[in-house]
């Protein structure tokens, strides 16, 4: 029942090879002393996964192509070049929903010309015109191609928005969402399923388009503290959408890549989830931290706190053996992680221990905390995730918190009513003193829930831009 | 190919990213984005195959739109990538020993 043009096996081989290169550039990233040579691998399988394909459908148009290609590429070099590592999160939510949108440009291009892809054949019949008819599985797969692609469009075109501040990071709650959410989902299955028995036109537009808006409107309701979440499940998306690809067109390399990265997606996702204790269907359902002030409203007013200046945190950490940095995302808003690195340099030198502590959801992204330090010239092995430092605070002299709020709230382990309650927090108030940076006394963290850190004994607030705050510690330290 | 040797293929690799993804340092969970972003733009083989094909405009033409997109996306991608490993240094000491994570 297949009806693939024969196959030479070099090219299948070659297809081969690309996937194996991409599993490696996977691997290369179990360390950083290894990562770049396998993202040259990565590089080296999209090479071969191109040439492959341009030499095996060499009748036509290679100007237009390396044409196509080179407009790309410049656009694609120029914004990696110039985009600032803080706004890495917008890059990539932008960065998927062009895979997306390419999955879908594919899906319509073979629904169009299914011969040129071999899912389908023309049927000239007695009496009447030629026509084409596409292959009964490959219409399930093109139809969910088309369909995961347009989610990941959608869905990704409104996170970026929300993360580049064009669109209020807050939740938008439409009445009736989760059934509208439902049907509009249920249409789509049932559409693709019907898909099989009729390929009429009607039939694949009104998927692409009711996916497009159901990738909107999955998004709209999730609000920005979640968005970690989001951009690794839509990294996930885009691979499932190149897998659902790779089957329409029987290509091992689309496959291969699709499963990685899908996996990929949902793993990172996985992990996001489990670091805010919360299960993937609440934060998909949306609407967290859409109602701050939630009763907490009176109590934190009139409770005492201590306010401290740049020079008392600069004589406290120069005193201290040992000062751990959490960095959140207010670092990242006030882009603070340079001065940050001068501090700690100047501590150094003073003879200071200086760690980073890293909170897996901190910031907008999976490691987007590790790679802005990087950026700044912190070396990766002062860098600790949450569970190889946590036990390290009751040791330690100084936690400096310098943008973060809700993973080191201790109601995350003791207040059961608390929304956060469960979520694993870094012990910052088990240190001698801990230093809080932090705008003002008035905000609270996104998850809406007041800090018991901020009124500590042992805790000295540094209310300021965080980056004004830091410059000024390292002046004092001189 | 028939479709369960596809599938075959797909559901194995599903297994391989499984454990090559749980291997991943969470420090470089901005990079693995970033470059499964550019891998998963392999889409573009679809995409060359349509723009290289006779028979409909319409499709050849969106075929060629869909390589635009991710040529910025693989080339944007690999490139963001190196930028960003090429920033993770250990510490300046010579010798140090290799601390895993």
């Amino acid at each position: 029942m297949e009806h693939m043009a024969p196959v030479n096996p070099w090219v299948a081989l070659a297809y081969l090879v690309a996937g194996v290169c991409f599993i490696l550039a996977l691997r290369g990233l179990s360390s950083p002393a290894t990562s770049q040579r396998g993202n040259r691998l990565g590089m080296i399988g999209m090479t071969i996964a191109v040439v492959t394909t341009v030499m095996t459908h060499l009748n036509v148009g290679v100007w237009e192509i390396v044409v196509a290609i080179a407009i790309g590429g410049a656009i694609g070099l120029i914004t990696a070049r110039r985009i600032a590592m803080t706004d890495m999160p917008q890059l990539v939510a932008a960065f998927h929903s062009l895979v997306g949108l390419a999955a879908v440009l594919v899906g319509v291009a073979a629904y169009l010309n299914p011969i040129a892809f071999g899912i389908g054949e023309m049927v000239i019949p007695l009496i009447g015109d030629p026509f084409v008819v596409i292959h009964q599985v490959s219409r399930v797969e093109m139809g969910l191609g088309v369909a995961i692609g347009a989610i990941t469009f959608s869905g990704s075109v409104i996170a970026f928005l929300k993360l580049n501040g064009n669109m209020s990071g807050a939740p938008i709650m439409l009445p009736g969402r989760h059934v509208i959410n439902l049907a509009v989902l249920a249409a789509i299955l049932g559409l693709i399923g019907y898909f099989v028995t009729d390929q009429s036109g009607w039939v694949f537009w009104t998927v692409t388009i009711l996916s497009f808006v159901i990738g909107f409107l999955l998004i709209i309701p999730i609000g920005g503290a979640d968005m970690p979440v989001v951009v690794s499940m839509l990294n996930s998306y885009s691979g499932w959408a190149a897998a659902a690809m790779g089957f329409t067109l029987h290509n091992s390399a689309m496959i291969i890549t699709g499963a990685l990265v899908g996996s990929s997606g949902a793993i990172l996702s996985y992990i996001m989830c489990r670091a805010m204790n919360r299960s993937f269907i609440s934060v998909i359902a949306g609407g967290f931290g859409a109602a701050p002030e939630a009763g907490g409203g009176s109590a934190k007013v009139d409770r005492p706190w201590k306010r401290g200046s740049a020079e008392d945190a600069a004589f406290l950490m120069q005193q201290a053996e040992q000062v751990i940095i959490v960095p959140g995302y207010g670092m990242a808003v006030a882009q603070a992680q340079h001065a940050l690195r001068e501090m700690g340099d100047k501590l150094k030198e003073a003879g200071v221990r200086v760690k980073y502590a890293i909170h897996p959801v901190a910031g907008r992204m999976p490691g987007h905390m590790n790679v802005l330090l990087a950026e700044a010239n912190v070396p990766y092995d002062e860098v600790f995730e949450l569970e190889d430092i946590n036990s390290e605070f009751a040791q330690t002299d100084v936690a400096f918190v310098i943008g973060a709020n809700d993973v080191t709230n201790p109601a995350a382990k003791t207040d059961k009513t608390s929304p956060i309650y469960g979520m694993p927090v870094l012990d910052v108030e088990k240190a001698k003193t801990v230093l809080f940076i932090k705008r003002s006394m008035g905000g609270v963290g996104y998850a809406g829930v007041d800090n018991d850190v901020f009124y500590m004994d042992n805790t000295m607030m540094l209310l300021a831009d965080a980056k004004k705050m830091v410059e000024e510690i390292v002046k004092s330290l001189d | 190919m028939d479709f369960i040797s596809i599938l075959s293929i797909f559901v194995m690799a599903c297994f391989v990213g499984y454990y090559v993804v749980w291997s991943v340092t969470p420090a470089l969970h901005t990079p693995l984005m970033a470059v499964t972003n550019a891998v998963s733009s392999v889409i573009i083989v679809g995409a060359l195959i349509a723009s290289a094909a006779a028979g409909s405009a319409t499709s050849k033409y969106l075929g060629l739109l869909a390589v635009v997109l991710a040529s910025v996306n693989i080339f944007g991608g690999f490139a963001v990538t190196q930028r960003m490993l090429a920033m993770y240094k250990k510490k300046e000491r010579p010798a140090a020993p290799v601390s895993g994570k």
